[in-house]
This record gives C-alpha cells, sequence and structure tokens, in this order.
C-alpha cells in the first residue's frame, strides 16, 4: 500500500484528537472544509493563482558545488523555499489555510509562532485577505526574533508576548489553544506545522507536499534520476514532511529529518524528541514527546526558535516507527558551522533552523561518498536571524572582523 | 451505567450530587489543585471545602500544558510544579482528605500523566486511595477506550465535558459514558472568573436533559453564590474553581472556608 495515502486521524500508533470537547465542532467543520476543498476545482485555482504569483512558486533548485566539497564531494542540491515571499516554506501553509478560512466563513484569525515565520505568513495572509489577526509567541522568542515581531506589527497584526511556562513555542501554542476555545465561532486557528489535533497534521502536509512534487520532478530534470537522500530540518515537521512527502514510495530514496540537539542530545539542554523522546500527548496529538517520568513536558533548547519544540507531528514518529525515515540530532554548534559555510561558499544565508539540514547533509554526503546525490530542504533564508548570528560569531561590535 | 441510570447506579459521586436535592436546591462542586500553595496546606484546604458546604471535591493535578485553564488556575499549578509537585502527591492527598471526610473526591486531570501513569495502575491506585473518578479535560470519549474499559473494571466514575457547540449526537454519546455528572461547560472558553454565566449554559443543560442526563453539572466562570442558585435552578450541581484557588492565595485555608461557606448559601433552596 502507499505510505503516501494516509489522511488521519491516526498514523500507526500516532495522531488523534486530545482536546477538550469544545473544540470538537471547529475541528469537525475544519475536516469537512478540507475534504471539500482539495477536491474542488475553484479552490484549487486559487491556491494555484496565490502559489504562483504572489509566493513565486515553483521554488528554484540551486546546486551547491563549493559547499559540497565539504560533505565528502557528494552532489547537494537545495530546494530554495528561502526564495518564497515572507522568505520561508510557512506561507504555502497558511495560504491555503487562509481560504480555507475564507470558505468557512470566518473573519479572524490565530496562529502560534516561535521563530517567527509562522507568524509573519499568517498576518501577511490577514492582511492579503483582509482578516483580523492575532499571533502567540513566547516572550522569549519575541526577544530573539524582534524582527519577525516588527513584521507582524507592520503588517497590521497583534502580537500577544506569552510569558508562561517555558516563554517559547508550545507555551504560545497552548495560548492560541484558549484563545480559539473563547472564540472559535469567530475565530479559525492556522496552524503552523503538522503537529496539533487532526486534522492539521494532513492538512498542513497537504499544503507542504507541493516542497517534494515539486523537488523531485526538477531532480529529475537535473541529474536524471531521484536523489539518493533528502534531509530537512525538524521542528513540528512541516517542511520536513512536505519535502519527504513525494518521496515515501520511491524505497531506494533515504530520508532523514535532523532534530535540533541543542547543547547535545546527552545533555539535558536540547529539542531532539523522536531521538530522545517516548509516545505521549501534547497539544492535541499523540506522537513523540519530550517528558519526565510523571508525564510533564520538558522544556526543550536550541538557538533555533523555530525548532524549539518538545514534540513533532505524528506523521514522523509513524515513520520513524516504521523505519522508512531516519531522524537525528545535530547541535547548535553544526547548525551554526553549516550556517556560516553555507554563506561563505555560495552565498545563501540559510535559516539557523535550516542550517539544520545543512549539517546533516554534512554528515550525509561523508556516508554516501562522492556518487551521491542529496536533496536539501532549504526551509527559510536568514536574515531573521542576523541578531543571534551576530551575536554568535561577535559581527556586531566595533572592530568585528569575517567571523 | 451512565449518568442516565441514577436508580441503579453505585457511583458515590452520583449518590452525593442526588442527595442534594432532596436537602437543598442541589450540588456545590469546588475545585483546588493539589500542592498549592503546598501539598499540606492543599490538602486542609480540601478539608475545609468539606466542611463548609461543598458536597463533591474536585481535585487538580497540576500539569505544564493546560489549555483549559485559565490565568488563577495556571499560576496555581505552576507554584505546585515548581514546588516539586509529583503524580503521587495527588494519591497521598486523596487518602489523607478521604481520611477526614465522607465527602466524595474526583481527580481533575489532563490526560499525558494518567498515559505516563498507565491507565490501569493509576485506575488501581486512586480505587486504593479512596477517590471516587477522573474528570478528563483534554480527552474525548472517542479516545478513551482505555480508561473506560479501566473504569468499567474498578468501578470509577468518569466525567467528560459537554459544550454549547457539542452536536446533539455527542451530547448524546457524553451522557452515555459519563458516569457521576456530565461536566457541562457553561460557556465557549476556559476557566476563571466571569460577570455573567452565560445563558448558553441553560440551553446546554436543557439539551443534556433531552439526550437522557439525570446529572449534569455547569463549570467554568462560576464565583459568586447568586451565580451557583441561579445555575441550580436548572442543573444538579454547580462547580466552582478560579474563585476557590484565588481564596485560597490570598487568605489561605481560612480564606478558602470563608469563600466556601458563602458559594454553599447558594445551594439553600429558596422557592
Ligand atoms: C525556516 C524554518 N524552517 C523550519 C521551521 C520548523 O518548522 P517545521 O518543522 O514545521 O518545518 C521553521 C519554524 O519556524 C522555520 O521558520
Amino acid at each position: 500500500m502507499s505510505l503516501r495515502s494516509e489522511t488521519g486521524p491516526y498514523f500507526g500508533d500516532f495522531g488523534g484528537r486530545f482536546v477538550p470537547e469544545p473544540l470538537i465542532a471547529a475541528l469537525d467543520e475544519l475536516t469537512e472544509a478540507w475534504e471539500l476543498a482539495k477536491a474542488d476545482p475553484e479552490f484549487l485555482a486559487e491556491l494555484d493563482e496565490l502559489n504562483r504569483n504572489y509566493i513565486g512558486r515553483p521554488s528554484l533548485i540551486t546546486e551547491v558545488p563549493r559547499f559540497a566539497e565539504h560533505a565528502g564531494g557528494a552532489r547537494i542540491i537545495l530546494k530554495r523555499e528561502d526564495l518564497n515571499h515572507t522568505g520561508s516554506h510557512k506561507i504555502n501553509n497558511v495560504l491555503g489555510q487562509a481560504i480555507l478560512t475564507k470558505r468557512i466563513g470566518k473573519t479572524r484569525i490565530i496562529a502560534e509562532t516561535g521563530a517567527g515565520q509562522h507568524g509573519v505568513a499568517t498576518a501577511t495572509a490577514a492582511a492579503l485577505f483582509g482578516m483580523e489577526c492575532v499571533i502567540y509567541m513566547g516572550e522569549v522568542d519575541t526577544e530573539r526574533q524582534a524582527l519577525n515581531v516588527a513584521r507582524m506589527r507592520l503588517l497590521g497584526a497583534e502580537v500577544v508576548s506569552v510569558k508562561t511556562g517555558s516563554r517559547t513555542l508550545k507555551d504560545a501554542n497552548n495560548d492560541a489553544l484558549r484563545d480559539w476555545v473563547t472564540n472559535v465561532e469567530t475565530t479559525n486557528y492556522i496552524f503552523g506545522t503538522v503537529a496539533g489535533p487532526h486534522p492539521f497534521p494532513s492538512l498542513v502536509r497537504d499544503l507542504q507536499k507541493i516542497i517534494g512534487e515539486e523537488a523531485r520532478q526538477q531532480v529529475l530534470d537535473l541529474t536524471g534520476k531521484l536523489p539518493d537522500a533528502v534531509a530537512a530540518c525538524v521542528g513540528g515537521g512541516s517542511n520536513a514532511i512536505g519535502i519527504f512527502h513525494a518521496f515515501l514510495d520511491d524505497s531506494a530514496v533515504g530520508l532523514y529529518g535532523f532534530e535540533a540537539a541543542g547543547d547535545g542530545a546527552d545533555t539535558p539542554r536540547h529539542a531532539a524528541t523522536i531521538t530522545k523522546g517516548r509516545p505521549g500527548v501534547l497539544h492535541g496529538a499523540r506522537s513523540m514527546l519530550l517528558q519526565d517520568e510523571d508525564g510533564q513536558t520538558i522544556e526543550s533548547h536550541s538557538i533555533s526558535a523555530g525548532l524549539d519544540y518538545p514534540g513533532v507531528g505524528p506523521e514522523h514518529s509513524w515513520l520513524a516507527s516504521i523505519g522508512r525515515a531516519s531522524y537525528r540530532p545535530i547541535t547548535d554548534a553544526q547548525a551554526m558551522d553549516a550556517f556560516r559555510l553555507l554563506s561563505r561558499t555560495e552565498g545563501i544565508i540559510p535559516a539557523i533552523e535550516s542550517s539544520h539540514a545543512l549539517a546533516g547533509a554534512l554528515e550525509l554526503g561523508k556516508e554516501l561518498g562522492p556518487d551521491a546525490v542529496i536533496l536539501v530542504n532549504l526551509s527559510g533564508r536568514g536574515d531573521k536571524d542576523m541578531e543571534t548570528a551576530g551575536r554568535y560569531f561577535h559581527l556586531i561590535d566595533e572592530n568585528a572582523v569575517q567571523s | 451505567m451512565s449518568a442516565h441510570h441514577s436508580a441503579t447506579t453505585a457511583s458515590p459521586v452520583e449518590a452525593a450530587i442526588a442527595a442534594t436535592k432532596t436537602s437543598g436546591a442541589g450540588a456545590l462542586i469546588g475545585y483546588l489543585p493539589v500542592g498549592f500553595p503546598d501539598l499540606q496546606t492543599s490538602i486542609d484546604a480540601a478539608i475545609a471545602l468539606a466542611e463548609n458546604g461543598v458536597d463533591v471535591i474536585e481535585l487538580g493535578l497540576p500539569y505544564s500544558d493546560p489549555v483549559m485553564d485559565g490565568p488563577v488556575i495556571q499560576e496555581a499549578t505552576e507554584v505546585a510544579r515548581a514546588a516539586g509537585f509529583r503524580l503521587r502527591d495527588g494519591f497521598t492527598a486523596v487518602r489523607a482528605i478521604t481520611e477526614r471526610t465522607d465527602v466524595p473526591i474526583v481527580l481533575m486531570t489532563y490526560w499525558n500523566p494518567v498515559m505516563q501513569y498507565g491507565v490501569e495502575r493509576f485506575a488501581d491506585d486512586l480505587v486504593a486511595a479512596g477517590g471516587a473518578g477522573l474528570i478528563t479535560p483534554d480527552l474525548i470519549p472517542d479516545e478513551a477506550a482505555e480508561w473506560l474499559a479501566a473504569s468499567e473494571r474498578t468501578g470509577l466514575d468518569r466525567v467528560f465535558l459537554a459544550a454549547p457547540t457539542s452536536s446533539d449526537e455527542r451530547l448524546r454519546q457524553a451522557v452515555e459514558v459519563c458516569r457521576g455528572f456530565v461536566y457541562a461547560v457553561s460557556t465557549m472558553g476556559i476557566t476563571g472568573a466571569r460577570q455573567d454565566v452565560d445563558s448558553a449554559a441553560r440551553t446546554l443543560v436543557a439539551r443534556l436533559r433531552d439526550a437522557g442526563a439525570t446529572s449534569a453539572c455547569v463549570g467554568l466562570g462560576i464565583s459568586t453564590a447568586e451565580q451557583v442558585a441561579e445555575v441550580l435552578e436548572y442543573a444538579d450541581g454547580a462547580i466552582v474553581g478560579s474563585a476557590l484557588v484565588k481564596a485560597l492565595a490570598d487568605g489561605g485555608v481560612s480564606g478558602v472556608a470563608r469563600v466556601a461557606a458563602a458559594l454553599a448559601e447558594g445551594t439553600r433552596r429558596t422557592k
């Protein structure tokens, strides 16, 4: 059977709807609306038009030979989601859900955001569609991604700085869910990744799978064959499932997700959910989870706000459990080295999130050898990360030189 | 057995609620989190509830991601967790409280802690401690097969939520599977005191009655004796949380005792 035909609510033992009853009607409504929309030529035409003329799809692929010299000589090809309008893959999902919001007659949209890319994409869609928009963002993240907070406000969104718990993405998620429970009559929750209760894991996946569908054909056209490996970073897992999905039934293509290992997967400070977690429930789905013995969620840590999440989407937990995809940890230091290396060798400044996939590709290239072709999802650009990088590499002092 | 078979039920919670309707207007159900501000004080405070007119005690287990809770309960449970709350403290508290009062106790817990503890083991330990059942805010009956089986085996009560947005079919399902009572969510929202308890609650309880409910309690936003009395005009019980937690935070055990006694005024039959 095709691995591409899973629609939820369950992916193997993972998924489901572990949410308060007041949200069930809204989830049912979204599930039904999505079933109708994805088979409706009018919806598909509207989305296609926005993909082409607003996002700039199809996104390019770019081969990066100077970078690949550091990867055992394997060929490395980047899928350029960083070139999308608003700077990451997040916009693919948001525009689809914004059209869906319009179809179910709601006028207010809310979202959680970590790095701010999903928040910026949602604020952008709200401006484009004339909707009211509230973005929940952990206080820690509003500080490390201050530029994105300014972008969201400029676009007309209200940004709520969340001060509970670890003050990062998971707590922003909690507050967005609380808002949704309270305002569900007028409000649609535009979920930013392939986690959460059904239908979000399959809905967001369906809107992101265009990445892999384009890239599969683009790599075939360029090289005459499928890649040997596909690499992506994994926070909640939307860019990874987006590029993996088209390849799920190509059993010769290795699929590799790279999780944020922070200070190291064997230290207490990391976000390597599949590597180090065990099954549990968070934010509406049963999936792998960083948690203590009592089932209390453990705070995650990563230099990258977009990967700083103790959970992961259920489809990834399933793909890991059946061995179809492998998940590996990448530390802050490895990611920042790859961040600088791509900037220096290719003139492309990647998002720190995406730099985890790049660091993973450097490892994979050395393992697979010079004949291998590795497709990497460059999920976003690094403009938003310049303050973090500036501090990390001491670029902003008065006497700073090249790092 | 379920919330619509009161004549045959062995549920101590349903019996306690039913008894209040002969002596008064209905039941007062009081919520406090275990371990706030510390374990012993939370035990003393729960006993103070029982001694001041609360008919069923709802003990919350502090959890890292309480999506149904407003700021007052979030803050209290964060204090409890920072002070080292462990899941086993829940059983310690139930045991200590049942030693000193006959008022039945249900635990209110998000689902992941139960899942990690082991559903069967959790049920056995709750029975052993003298607890009556569970309220599960983020577990819907559709996902609850393991808990339905464990509660069937042990006879524990199981309280699921019903919401103004729930379909008639889902309300029937809630009435069918709930035992003890059905938790009618008064308004769309999270826990926390409100000026008006929504008229949506009255409509929801009427719909639950149509679905066969004989034991339906209303929660979220109730903070005064007047609101308790108003809710008991149509429901079997009124659930108060944030107002009690705030009273405990501000005035300690004697403070929460005073507020409980004042709320209990709302359960007196007036007509
Ligand atoms: C550029 C970029 N890549 C990746 C992620 C991680 O999310 P996901 O795992 O859903 O792709 C984010 C999240 O903010 C991001 O901004």
